[in-house]
C-alpha cells in the first residue's frame, strides 16, 4: 500500500501569473512522456522483474507520483484564479470548455493520455532500456518547458525534475549492470 | 566518470545550410548527460549539504547537470 | 471571495528543513537499491533518519499530522489530518 505525506517534496514556487504556461505544464502530466507514464511504468513492470531491481522500481516508481503532485500544484496555482477570458487568451479556452479549470491527464496538444505510453515487454533488459529512454525522454521535455519560461521561480521547481531524470536514468543503467552480472548465488553464513 | 560537473556536457554540430534555406543558421548542439559518463555509481563520492542537494536535484555533484547551457548558448 | 489564511513564515522555514533532510534520504534510498552492501551510506542513511524524526516531531506539534491512516500522532479532540491547507494550496 502506499502512505500519503501531506507536503510536497520540493518547494513549488511560482512567481508569475502566466496561464499560458499550465498549457505547457500538462505535457508533463498527461503526455507520454510525463510523471503519470513514468509511475504507471515502474510500478507495472515490478510483477515480472527479476527481485534484485523490484526495489529500485519500487523508489522510483512512488517518487514519480510526487513529481506529478509538484506539475500539478504548478498547473492548480496558474489557473485557479484565471477568468475565462484570461484561459482564453492563454490558449486554454478548448480546455476550458470541456473541463473548467479541472485538471486533466492529456498532453499539451489536448491528447488525452493513453496506456500505449507505456510498455511491458516482461523482458528486464528491454523493460530497463524503455525507462532509461523514458527518462532521457522527459529531462529534454523539462528542457523544452524550461525555454519557454521566464519564471525564475517556474524554473527551479523545472530544474530540480529536470535533474531527478538524470538520477533516475543512471540508476535504471546500474539496474542493467546488475542484471547482467547476476548469478544464483548461493547464500553462506 | 565522476567527473560529470567538470567537463562540458555540451556538443555542439552543424547542419547542412542549403543557399535555399529561408532562415539564417542556428549552430545545434545537444546534452550528454551525467548519467552517460558512468555505468555505475562509485562508493564514497562527495556530497553536496542537505540543503544544497534539495536545490539541485541530486546529493553527489558528479552527478548534477545544469541547464539551461551557460556563456556559450546563441547563434553565431 | 479569497480566504486568504497565511500561515507563520515559521511553516515554511520547518517544511523547507524536512523537505532537505527527506532529499537526502530518497536520495540514499535509490542509491541504496543498486548499492545494497554500501555500509557507509547505510550509516548515513540512519543518521538523517534520526534528523527526521526528530523534524516531523516538530513539525506535527505545530502543524498537524503530515502521515495519513493514524502514522502521525492524533488529537483526542480533533482530527487535523483533514484540516486545509493541503501541499498544492500553500
Amino acid at each position: 500500500m502506499w502512505i500519503y505525506e501531506k507536503k510536497l517534496q520540493y518547494p513549488v514556487r511560482v512567481g508569475k501569473c502566466d496561464p499560458r504556461l499550465a498549457r505547457l505544464l500538462i505535457e508533463q502530466y498527461g503526455g507520454a512522456d510525463g510523471e503519470l507514464s513514468a509511475a504507471l511504468r515502474y510500478l507495472n513492470q515490478r510483477y515480472s522483474i527479476p527481485d534484485r531491481v523490484i526495489g529500485l522500481l519500487t523508489d522510483i516508481g512512488t517518487e514519480e507520483f510526487a513529481h506529478l503532485e509538484m506539475i500539478a500544484t504548478m498547473v492548480y496555482k496558474l489557473t485557479k484564479d484565471a477568468s475565462p477570458e484570461q484561459m482564453k487568451a492563454a490558449g486554454l479556452a478548448d480546455h476550458y470548455v470541456n473541463h473548467d479549470r479541472a485538471l486533466y491527464y492529456h498532453d499539451a496538444a489536448g491528447v488525452p493520455w493513453t496506456s500505449a505510453y507505456i510498455q511491458a515487454k516482461g523482458d528486464p533488459i528491454a523493460d530497463l532500456y524503455e525507462d532509461i529512454a523514458a527518462e532521457e525522454k522527459a529531462r529534454a521535455t523539462y528542457q523544452w518547458i524550461i525555454d519557454n519560461t521566464d519564471d525564475p521561480d517556474i524554473m527551479d521547481a523545472l530544474k530540480f525534475l529536470r535533474e531527478r531524470e538524470i538520477v533516475h536514468a543512471l540508476r535504471f543503467r546500474e539496474a542493467v549492470e546488475l542484471l547482467k552480472e547476476h548469478r544464483e548465488q548461493k547464500k553462506v553464513f | 566518470m565522476e567527473k560529470g560537473q567538470n567537463v562540458d556536457q555540451w556538443r555542439e554540430w552543424d547542419a547542412y545550410y542549403s543557399p535555399f534555406d529561408p532562415c539564417s543558421p542556428r549552430q545545434k548542439y545537444y546534452l550528454i548527460p551525467p548519467d552517460q559518463m558512468t555505468t555505475f555509481q562509485s562508493a564514497g563520492l562527495k556530497q553536496y549539504s542537505p540543503h544544497e542537494a534539495l536545490k539541485r536535484g541530486t546529493l553527489w555533484p558528479d552527478l548534477y547537470s545544469p541547464y539551461p547551457r551557460g556563456a556559450k548558448e546563441g547563434t553565431r | 471571495m479569497s480566504s486568504e489564511k497565511s500561515l507563520p513564515k515559521a511553516y515554511y522555514q520547518y517544511l523547507h528543513e524536512l523537505q532537505a533532510v527527506d532529499f537526502v534520504l530518497v536520495e540514499l534510498s535509490l542509491y541504496l537499491d543498486t548499492h545494497r552492501d554500501d555500509t557507509q551510506a547505510l550509516a548515513q542513511l540512519q543518521q538523517f533518519q534520526k534528523r527526521k524524526h526528530n523534524l516531523v516531531a516538530q513539525f506535527e506539534a505545530s502543524f498537524g499530522p503530515l502521515y495519513q491512516y493514524g502514522e502521525s500522532q492524533t488529537d483526542a479532540k480533533h482530527w487535523a489530518w483533514a484540516d486545509a491547507p493541503w501541499p498544492w494550496q500553500v
